[in-house]
């Protein structure tokens, strides 16, 4: 179906069990929250769905519209659709942002077609003009020395220029002054549309004050333990989290 | 100037080859008759046939250099290896005058059309002796040489005489001597004073044989202000037992010429490579050596130049990519010997998976000399954990008149690194090819264009072929 749908996951790295039995659907046209304490999980959900090579999934499944994405290779799963913006994005020296962007595009191509270069770069100087980016970026290694917020631009560059059916922006908030937050924030939301998926994981509400999202889920030790509107994470922002533990473990 | 082409020493593009009737073959072995052979078939004079039985018993006497270098030596039998297989003694002048087999070879591996696009001269060594040999015809009015060591022996005595083993005794080294004893094939190349080569020559050399030993020995002389470029290629099909490549390289720059000498080897996985490779520059005089080395079980290389006269200036730009179970054992030596002598030497070594990159470089400045440079960069890059770098820098430099660079940094391409990339849809390998094309980019531009092409080629190909 038109869905990231997850159901019953559970995955653990070595002998430390992580995701314990999370659901979620996220469909097409929607945008969805998960907002939780520090080492609930939320950023392990999104390395399993992407295909980290270091954590083992003992059961549950978790599809992209009607396409298992258990066992594929990350880059099978990224060019079925799946983005995930990271918490942390990783420096690769000698790699140029244009050079990067252009192979991921290029990956994506049937065998023998190519992108015209003159329509590539004007492309990309659009959405880095849309996102406040200094054209010198391009020529600049992927993310090597690159400040916390201009890492997370950079993710977003790479997302809109990849267009992807589904994506997972994990903590892209963390670390961006109100500025760039609201850049990074705009940059989402031109990216909402009926035909594509976004979870956004936080761990502020701030963030959902830009990126409005249709649902926020609530996660705790690896499941989701409560989901509600916008205003749940109003009240996680008054609340804290400890009584969604307690009631979470009363249940 | 030169127009795009590519070389082509695409491995799996090399990995095949045709039984052919060797008329020369000097048996399985190494012994005084096995030289004895090789000197009379070639018709040599008899200082020749001295000076290879001397090479012979310098040889014998000389330890594995295991003492510092890889035990991955031992196991070189030297009693399997068929030292000298021909098809002819003559190479042919026309492409159409090529035996058929070694024509297919060649054929395959695009040589005649390289020519035609875009060198001066081309020699195809197949096996000992080179099979085809070309120049274009205006080169050869203004006195350029360019012909096989036999040739250039047997018909230019004088100048091949003068300089043959004056840059590297035989006593240089094991493999240098060994050389020495049983060398057939490789160039011989002179220019004269003041003339300018607009387009590089070019030698392939083509293993064919199983067990078979390629001892070529290239003499390049460019006489006063004259400048060449020279490039080289290899390739060897992929055997089930070892194969030895033993090259010996002497160049030789008279005051104010240039010689640029230009090397994309990409061996199969059971070549030993072990190769002496050695200038001297006189006054105001250019080498540079460029130096691309893939594939190989062991290389063990190091390019160096004399700096013998004042202002003379020596380069070594090398790149080595050891993936698993090769060991690329590479670097550069410079002997200052005269004032006001510049060198400089870049050298960028990738490791993947077991590969193993070793870098050893030697600068020497007495202290009696003054306004000499040195200038090193050698860095490595390794993909995955359970690659090896190491670099021995050996530098001696007397005297404060002179100065000396090191730098030297390793990084690498860890699997969170490979991960990020392959979410955003690349694969593992073109990730990796990514990563280490941005790594040697800068190298590359350093290569003529066809052979930067070309590089790119075999470096993907080269990933592709690590992740299986
Ligand atoms: N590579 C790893 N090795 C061991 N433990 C890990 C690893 N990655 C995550 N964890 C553990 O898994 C739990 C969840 O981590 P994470 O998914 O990063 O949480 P969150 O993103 O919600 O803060 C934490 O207890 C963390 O320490
Ligand atoms: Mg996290």
């Amino acid at each position: 179906m038109n869905s990231l749908k997850i159901d019953n996951l559970q995955a653990s790295i070595g002998d430390k069990s992580i995701l314990r039995g999370l659901s979620l659907e996220i469909p097409k046209g929607e945008v969805h929250a998960i907002m939780g304490p520090n080492g609930s999980g939320k950023s392990t959900l999104a390395k399993v769905l992407s295909g980290h090579p270091d954590y083992e999934v003992s059961g549950g499944t978790a599809t992209l519209d009607d396409d298992s994405l258990l066992g594929l290779e990350p880059d099978e799963i990224s060019r079925l659709g799946l983005f995930l913006a990271f918490q942390y994005p990783m420096e690769v020296p000698g790699v140029s942002i244009a050079n990067f962007i252009r192979a991921a595009l290029n990956a994506r191509l049937k065998e023998g077609e190519k992108i015209k270069a003159v329509e590539y770069y004007k492309d990309l100087y659009a959405h880095m003009d849309d996102l406040g980016m200094d054209r010198k970026f391009t020529s600049r290694s992927l993310n090597d020395g690159f400040s916390g917020g201009e890492k997370k631009r950079c993710e977003i560059l790479q997302m809109s220029m990849l267009s992807p059916k589904y994506a997972i922006l994990d903590e892209t908030d963390s670390g961006l002054d109100i500025d760039a937050l609201r850049v990074v924030s705009d940059g989402v939301n031109r990216m909402r549309n009926p035909e594509r998926g976004i979870l956004v994981i936080t761990h502020y509400q701030r963030l959902l004050d830009y990126i409005v999202p249709d649902y926020v889920h609530v996660m705790s030790e690896g499941k989701i333990v409560r989901t509600g509107g916008k205003e749940l994470a109003l009240e996680l922002e008054d609340r804290g989290y400890d009584w969604i533990k307690q009631e979470a473990v009363a249940s | 100037m030169i127009s795009p082409s590519q070389l082509d020493v695409d491995r799996d593009k090399g990995d095949f080859h045709y039984d052919t009737d060797y008329s020369f073959d000097a048996g399985i072995g190494l012994s005084e008759d096995v030289v004895r052979y090789i000197s009379e078939v070639k018709k040599e004079e008899p200082w020749m046939l001295d000076f290879r039985l001397k090479a012979l018993s310098t040889f014998e006497k000389k330890p594995m250099p295991t003492h510092w270098a890889t035990d991955d030596l031992k196991n070189i039998n030297f009693d399997v290896i068929r030292y000298y297989l021909a098809k002819g003694q003559q190479p042919s002048r026309t492409w159409d005058e090529v035996p058929d087999d070694i024509k297919n070879t060649f054929e395959r591996l695009g040589i005649p059309e390289q020519e035609r696009k875009f060198l001066a001269g081309v020699e195809a060594q197949f096996d000992s002796e080179a099979a085809y040999s070309n120049m274009k015809e205006d080169l050869a009015k203004e006195g350029v040489i360019f012909v096989g060591s036999t040739e250039g022996l047997k018909e230019h005595p004088e100048i091949f005489r003068k300089w043959f083993g004056k840059v590297i005794p035989t006593s240089d080294n094991k493999f240098s001597a060994l050389n020495s004893a049983v060398f057939s094939g490789g160039s011989f190349i002179y220019i004269p004073p003041g003339v300018k080569l607009a387009q590089p020559l070019q030698a392939y050399f083509r293993i064919n044989a199983e067990n078979f030993g390629q001892f070529e020995r290239t003499l390049i002389i460019a006489d006063e202000g004259s400048e060449v470029m020279y490039m080289e290629g290899c390739t060897a099909p992929k055997f089930e037992t070892s194969t030895l490549h033993s090259a010996v390289v002497e160049l030789v720059a008279l005051k104010g010429a240039k010689i640029q000498y230009v090397t994309v080897q990409n061996w199969s996985n059971n070549v030993f490579n072990l190769v002496t490779k050695r200038a001297i520059a006189e006054e105001e005089a250019e080498v540079r050596w460029i130096d691309c080395n893939i594939g190989s079980r062991l290389t063990m290389k190091y390019p160096g130049v004399i700096l013998k006269g004042r202002k003379a200036r020596g380069e070594v730009v090398s790149i080595a990519l050891a993936n698993d179970g090769q060991h690329q054992d590479t670097g550069a030596k410079m002997v200052h010997a005269a004032d006001e002598t510049t060198s400089n030497v870049v050298s960028k070594s990738i490791s993947i998976g077991d590969g193993r990159s070793s870098y050893r470089g030697l600068v020497q400045m007495p202290g009696h000399l003054k306004g000499c440079k040195n200038n090193t960069e050698c860095d490595a890059l390794l993909i995955n954990n359970k690659s090896q770098t190491d670099t021995y820098p050996a530098i001696t430099v007397q005297g404060d008149a002179n100065s000396v660079q090191h730098e030297a940094s390793v990084s690498k391409v860890s699997a969170e690194q490979i991960f990020y990339m392959k979410q955003r849809g690349l694969s593992e390998a073109e990730a990796m090819s990514l990563c280490v094309n941005g790594f040697v980019n800068d190298l590359i531009r350093e290569f003529p264009m066809e052979y930067s092409v070309e590089l790119k080629r075999l470096i993907d190909l080269e990933m592709e072929g690590s992740v299986g």
